[in-house]
């Protein structure tokens, strides 16, 4: 199929009405159904995920897209991971870009315009095929479209948009789609993408405007937070539709979501934590997600050459992330002036209860749930079970460990039915520290029981 | 020691427990028809299913119970652990006998081994809705084969029939030599006289793969890989994530 074939001068030829003229990039043509895939697209899908993998997101739940008249695909419920690439990252949605080609020059970003990079663009059938046959497989929960910037934000932003239109009103395809908006696109087409978007994102990827100016000099606040606006405008006003007409189209039901890298910049925990808390108060921001800043472009010297990604400070954000969205602490108590970076060696959570002893020792069968949730080793899982099964009768020890507490660490926080162990009063916070940070060792020598070293036999 | 021997079915569980409520007596043991007794015994019961009995069981918990806790009953059973039908019977027992409901009683020992093996069953039936392959056959069916631990393909048929409403498709199950197969109105369960070689192997072969296949499974393949990032290889949470007993029937692992 002429697939690549670009067909100025032939609108008047009998070719059009039979083969698909390829107009710039891609004509949507539903007279033919399928087009052939050839090692073309391999080549193209290729190159295209290998731009697209540095984007963290991956999350494909949130939204309620129930499967229509038996058409294909259903949203509804959680996201499942289809996969897990070799770095552990699950694979849920298929990511691609639709080309790699940018106008823009990002220090940070491997596609940036100065990069001497395989570049491929995909037609807009190309795509919808690969995404409708990998999920007819089973291989994907859905697509995550992004896109590098051609000509201007507005001709990127509307190839997207044509894509899952394509997919939602040609297709009936109702898997999930995470759409990027790009950044300076204007209001009516990230009106447009919504409508058939379950989520959308732009990302922030450096929390700190200034940084951004010297790594991205195409970029600014405005750019990213406009369209950010535009989407929790869009939902809210459909929100509001929906509360008249049963009826009204949803708009971007999963809400959306960001990304900042961490370690490209000097900016603190701290600095990092307050952006992200501070885009949780707002009603639509669901996830935002910390990458690991790994040099792609290890020439660039505005960037720290570092040796390896710096994944324990990820991790540890992530888990001060959850703590915010689901253990209830404010930001301020995780960071603040006095600590303005997370502890590497602990997590957030350890390391609140370690500046905070005068908090504990916690009773099980007695506290709040919000309570519980603060004591390190109890999860949310564990902390619910606690609060339904203490009505039965007060929780031990060995009923906790079974419930699932990491008794190791909570036995110096809680107090339940037995007599209470050494708590962290007792023992002194730096000793818990000591104790729990502690590397198990392979063998555990009894310093009370005497050793005699006996000679090896030659 | 008070032995009940049954044809080890879930209509059968609830036949004993009827019978035991009749006859005032519990069984230390459940035993499946056929299976040697042990050395010592008081009494060995041989309990016939009766599905009045199911029935009058089913609706007696059901007053009860929540339906979430009848749902655990029934996955429970769907592990076919050796042990689960005498705590299944247990956990039934105590439904009965305690005023209140004990579903969230989870100090109780039995209770909380139930809601563990529920979990781990779920954890499977997720698992097998998460790494199923289909293949597509060139007569256009959808073939997958999956080896689960516990009896889960049951479990996730609604979610397949809801998402794959427009194609036809079989869902094999290796293991146990059935499986299902859905024709865009219904599933049925099938069972095959002739093990063909897709059915011991799990993969179909190319001369019955559909023209494409082949190509959208190298395609796949190749994504997976491009798409992991080099700098943060991580094999061991990778096998964690998706554990290597699925990456036989798996194109992107093979």
């Amino acid at each position: 199929m002429q697939s690549e074939m670009h067909g100025h001068g032939m609108e008047n030829t009998w070719a059009f009405s039979v083969f698909c003229v390829w107009k710039d990039y891609a004509y949507i043509c539903p007279l033919i159904p399928a087009i052939i895939m050839d090692g073309r697209v391999l080549e193209k899908l290729k190159i295209l995920a290998e731009s697209a993998k540095y984007d963290v997101s991956c999350a494909s739940s949130g939204t309620s897209r129930k499967n229509r008249n038996g058409a294909i695909g259903s949203a509804a419920g959680w996201g499942i991971c289809h996969s897990f690439a070799e770095d552990g990252r699950c694979i849920s949605l298929l990511k691609i870009m639709l080309t790699n080609y940018c106008m823009f020059d990002c220090a940070y970003c491997i596609n940036r315009r100065s990069n001497d990079i395989p570049r491929a663009t995909l037609t807009v059938t190309e795509l919808v095929d690969l995404t409708i046959e990998f999920y007819r497989r089973n291989y994907i929960e859905g697509l995550f479209l992004s896109s590098g910037v051609v000509r201007n934000a507005d001709y990127t932003m509307e190839r997207l948009v044509r894509v899952v239109k394509d997919l939602r009103t040609v297709h009936r395809f109702n898997g999930y789609i995470h759409l990027k908006s790009i950044p300076g696109a204007s209001q009516e087409l990230v009106n447009e993408a919504g409508l058939y978007a379950d989520r959308m994102s732009v990302n922030i990827e450096i929390p700190n405007e200034k940084s951004l100016q010297l790594l991205a000099p195409e970029k600014d606040f405005q750019s990213v937070f406009q369209p950010m606006r535009y989407i929790q405008q869009g939902v809210l006003q459909s929100a509001e539709e929906r509360k008249r007409f049963r009826h009204a189209p949803r708009f971007v039901p999963a809400g959306q979501s960001t990304q900042m890298i961490v370690g490209a910049t000097p900016d603190s925990d701290k600095d990092i934590l307050r952006l992200s808390s501070a885009l949780y108060q707002r009603p639509t921001m669901k996830r935002v997600y910390y990458s690991g800043f790994i040099p792609v472009n290890a020439y660039d010297n505005r960037l720290p050459a570092l040796k390896q990604p710096p994944l324990v400070r990820e991790n540890r954000l992530y888990q001060a992330d959850w703590l915010l969205r689901f253990y209830q602490f404010k930001v301020d108590e995780i960071v603040n002036d006095a600590y303005p970076d997370l502890d590497l060696e602990v997590d957030p959570k350890l390391g609140w209860a370690l500046r905070h002893p005068e908090q504990f020792p916690v009773d099980i069968n007695k506290a709040d749930y919000e309570m519980l949730l603060r004591v390190p080793g109890i999860g949310v899982k564990s902390a619910k079970l606690i609060v339904v099964s203490r009505r039965y009768s007060r929780l031990g020890t060995e009923q906790l460990k079974k419930i699932g507490v990491v008794m190791k660490k909570a036995c110096y926080f809680i107090t339940c039915r037995e007599l209470p162990v050494r708590t962290i009063n007792e023992v002194s916070p730096e000793a818990v520290r000591q104790i729990l940070t502690r590397k198990a060792g392979r063998k555990k020598v009894d310093d009370r029981q005497l050793i005699l070293p006996f000679q090896e036999e030659p | 020691m008070t032995i009940f021997v049954y044809d080890k079915t879930f209509e059968g569980l609830l036949t004993a427990v009827f019978d035991a409520y009749s006859r005032r007596s519990f069984p230390d043991m459940l035993l499946a028809e056929g299976e040697p007794l042990p050395l010592f015994y008081d009494e060995a019961v041989t309990i016939c299913t009766d599905d009045a009995k199911v029935d009058r069981v089913w609706k007696g918990l059901q007053k009860k119970l929540s339906a979430t806790a009848l749902s655990v009953i029934t996955v429970t059973w769907l592990s076919e652990l050796p042990q689960v039908d005498i705590l299944l019977f247990r956990y039934i027992r105590k439904a009965i006998d305690t005023p209140r409901t004990i579903e969230l009683n989870f100090g109780d020992p039995d209770v909380l081994e139930v809601s563990k093996i529920w979990r781990k069953v779920t954890n499977e039936r997720l698992r097998v809705i998460q790494f199923l392959r289909f293949q597509k056959a060139s007569d256009g069916t959808f073939f997958a084969a999956v080896k689960p631990i516990y009896n889960v393909l049951p479990l996730t048929l609604p979610h397949l029939k809801d998402r794959f409403a427009d194609q036809c498709w079989l869902l094999y199950d290796l293991k146990r030599a059935y499986g299902y197969y859905y024709d865009c109105r219904e599933t049925t369960e099938v069972r095959f006289e002739e093990q063909e070689a897709h059915l011991l192997s799990g993969l179909l072969s190319e001369e019955l793969m559909d023209a494409d296949e082949k190509l959208f499974q190298q395609m796949w393949k190749t994504y997976f890989q491009s798409i992991a990032i080099k700098e943060r290889l991580n094999p061991k949470l990778h096998r964690q994530n998706m554990p290597a007993r699925f990456w036989k029937y798996m194109p992107e692992k093979l």
